[in-house]
């Protein structure tokens, strides 16, 4: 599960962990739950349908695959496998009931999409597994603990019956080993305050939380702390560049706010590391996302 | 109309001062400082304008929460303290309570207990995906209604799209209009029989899966749930729509907020169609964290080759970093500039104004002077 605060870049880190999971000829699900076609536009393909598609390879012959769940097609495929409605699931879908179910009920809706997960974390061919790991981009850190505590929803709903079968068959997997929810973060004050509220949560609720992922770091520019204007007319002027009052002063304030920020993001830093999980540092990508890009992504999250 | 004509400036302080514009809307996608930009519009109208303002808030940070004194969560507009002049209130969104009051205000209290105690209410209530969309809209009509304010700033829900802020209330109308809830209420409205009564030569396929996947227990607190909500569902959606209404009369000033990376531009633009393809008066691009260069006169290839031959003398190399730290603020400057003309090339006639990036977050009423006064004077 990789999930993150709007805007950090979880998408990117979950493409580039499914892809750095599929080296060594492995095959790995890389999922979306939202509807936001997220991953046809990072890997520039066509939107993606209720259905696993190859969307990428590895040159040692591993290969990632894409599903963008719907709750809708999870809710028929789930009637189907388990109750071979047939006819009474498509007159289901006319009475508008699938709708109706997961607004009134919304809980459902993330027992079926997180169900979806399980049943392909799950899957085996031939007694193997069919993926050496689903990575699912989760919905983002303010709403991902409702989202994967499908029992608690489902249990005020539900007392006995399918439903909480269903969910309590997810709440396992997600609480086991094989479950790790990986927090993305930019080294900004709410983003990374979201990461350590997500985390607190995800563990008052039992749910294993992985690594921190720092997400669009940059090494530091300025070795020393401070630079008087003086210092820095005498480098212009020995750099045969401009030495005027307001190429001074500009250049001086923009280093300026460079070590304010600079310091900053140390502070937060610390914050981060004071949850005690794993850090991973990933590189600001300033060139924009493609697959070289990815692969350098995966090479520092396997590095991490 | 030719794309490289310049961007018409957005005039905020105008927007503030006129007495005519009662809404300000604040949308955009997530993480762009929405709830921030919101705060510091209200000051403004409060301060430099006089305006009795209210902003609304849904999600603020915690420290940003703070400055406005909001430290209870009580569902009702707080005085905020420290505003020099002029009058400013805040109020965070209680989805949950907001939707109780909405219960409370359409119907008897012995049928609201009722309503209060189903699972289903408790889970709609806190979690339908679009009740905090709804609320939000509920919690302006309620606040416009009470006629107490000159300006009221709204700043929308951090949806998974910029879209549900505007479907909410179709949405709910829907979802009211529903064939499947008509289906359900049928035996309620015939007298409030069970909904097992349902069982008919039509329905017979469709009734006998529902039973069969949510068991008895589940339909029974459901069609307790909907014949309780039936009543309401008339004042529910006149609500919804006279919001709605409100929204698209000359009242109301949206401002969509971005800051300038592909992802929030693609969604300023995204709401900019909409707002125009539902006749919602969009007002202009607030563009966030807009990182300045400092010293113009110097381009990013000239610093970088500067810093090297410093470097290469081993000699002033801390000028050496601040030129490296020079170029690559023109850099992003050059491509945050590149990502903002994707907005204004699909709608040059459409204000903007932009807010230099700050080193900090905002967390006091000086921050959000600071802000304020960037976006008047920009």
């Amino acid at each position: 599960m990789v999930t993150g605060k709007g805007g950090t870049g979880k998408t990117t880190v979950a493409a580039a962990l499914a892809l750095a999971l599929a080296r060594g000829g492995h095959r790995t699900l890389l999922v979306e739950v939202e509807g936001r076609q997220g991953i046809a536009q990072l890997f520039d393909i066509p939107p993606l349908p209720y259905e696993e598609r190859r969307i990428a390879d590895t040159p040692d012959g591993g290969e990632v695959r894409a599903l963008a769940v719907d709750a809708e097609e999870a809710l028929l495929e789930y009637l189907e496998l388990f109750y071979r409605l047939g006819r009474a699931g498509r007159a289901l879908r006319r009475f508008g009931a699938i709708d109706f179910a997961t607004t009134i009920a919304p809980g459902l809706r993330d027992i079926l999409l997180t169900g979806k997960v399980k049943e392909a974390t799950t899957r085996t061919v031939d007694g193997r597994r069919f993926y050496r790991a689903v990575v699912l981009d989760a919905p983002p850190t303010g709403r991902i603990g409702r989202f994967l505590n499908v029992t608690a929803e489902a249990a005020r709903l539900a007392k006995v019956g399918p439903i909480k079968t269903q969910s309590e068959g997810v709440a396992a997997v997600l609480r086991s080993p094989m479950t790790a929810v990986h927090l993305v973060t930019l080294l900004e004050e709410m983003p990374v305050q979201e990461t350590v509220d997500a985390a607190e949560e995800l563990t008052a609720l039992g749910l294993p939380v992985g690594k921190v992922i720092v997400n669009a770091t940059q090494p530091p520019l300025l070795s020393a702390e401070r630079i008087s204007q003086a210092e820095l007319r005498r480098g212009l002027a020995a750099a045969e560049l401009p030495t005027d009052r307001l190429t001074v002063a500009g250049l001086h304030a923009e280093a300026k706010a460079y070590a304010v920020r600079r310091r900053l993001q140390e502070s937060l830093r610390v914050e981060l590391a004071d949850l005690n999980r794993p850090m991973v540092e990933l590189p600001l990508l300033s060139e924009g996302v493609d697959r070289k890009a990815l692969d350098r992504l995966a090479d520092a999250l396997l590095a991490g | 109309m030719p794309t490289d004509q310049p961007v018409p400036r957005l005039d905020v302080d105008a927007i503030l001062a006129d007495p005519g514009v009662r809404i300000i809307v604040c949308c955009g996608s997530g993480g762009v400082g929405k709830t921030t930009t919101a705060a510091a519009l209200a000051l403004r109208a409060a301060e430099h304008h006089g305006r009795r303002t209210v902003v609304l808030t849904i999600d603020p940070a915690r420290r940003l929460a703070q400055s406005l004194g909001l430290v209870e969560l009580d569902n009702a507009p707080r005085l905020v303290k420290g505003v020099n002049g002029g009058e400013l209130q805040a109020m965070m969104l209680d989805m949950k309570r907001t939707f109780d009051e909405v219960v409370l205000a359409h119907t008897d209290p012995k049928r609201a207990e009722e309503i209060f105690a189903n699972p289903f209410y408790q889970a709609m209530s806190s979690t339908f995906s679009g009740t905090q969309e709804y609320m939000a809209m509920e919690k302006l009509g309620q606040l416009r209604a009470r006629d107490e304010w000159d300006l009221i700033v709204v700043d929308t829900p951090p949806s998974r799209s910029a879209l549900d802020f505007l479907d909410a209330p179709a949405r709910l109308a829907r979802f009211l209009d529903g064939r499947m809830l008509r289906l359900l209420l049928a035996p309620a409205r015939a007298g409030g029989r069970s909904m097992f009564n349902l069982v008919t030569a039509s329905f017979g396929v469709f009734s006998k899966a529902v039973q069969r996947i949510l068991g008895a227990q589940l339909l029974t607190d459901l069609s307790g749930f909907i014949a309780a909500l039936d009543s309401m569902f008339g004042g529910f959606r006149e609500r919804a729509e006279q919001t709605y209404r409100v929204l698209q009369d000359r009242e109301t000033a949206f401002l969509v907020v971005a800051v300038p990376e592909p992802d929030a531009i693609r969604e300023a633009a995204y709401f900019a169609r909409r707002l125009s393809d539902e006749r919602m008066p969009l007002a202009g691009l607030v563009l966030n964290r807009v990182h300045r260069v400092e010293a113009p006169g110097l381009s990013a290839a000239e610093s970088l080759a500067a810093a090297e031959r410093l470097e290469a003398l081993g000699d002033e190399t801390a000028t050496a970093d601040v030129l490296r730290v020079h170029a690559g603020l023109v850099q992003q400057a050059v491509r945050e500039q590149a990502v903002a003309a994707q907005f204004s090339g699909e709608f040059p006639g459409i204000p903007q104004v932009s807010v230099a990036a700050l080193a900090s977050d905002v967390h006091d009423l000086e921050g959000l002077r600071t802000i304020g006064t960037a976006l008047a004077t920009a």
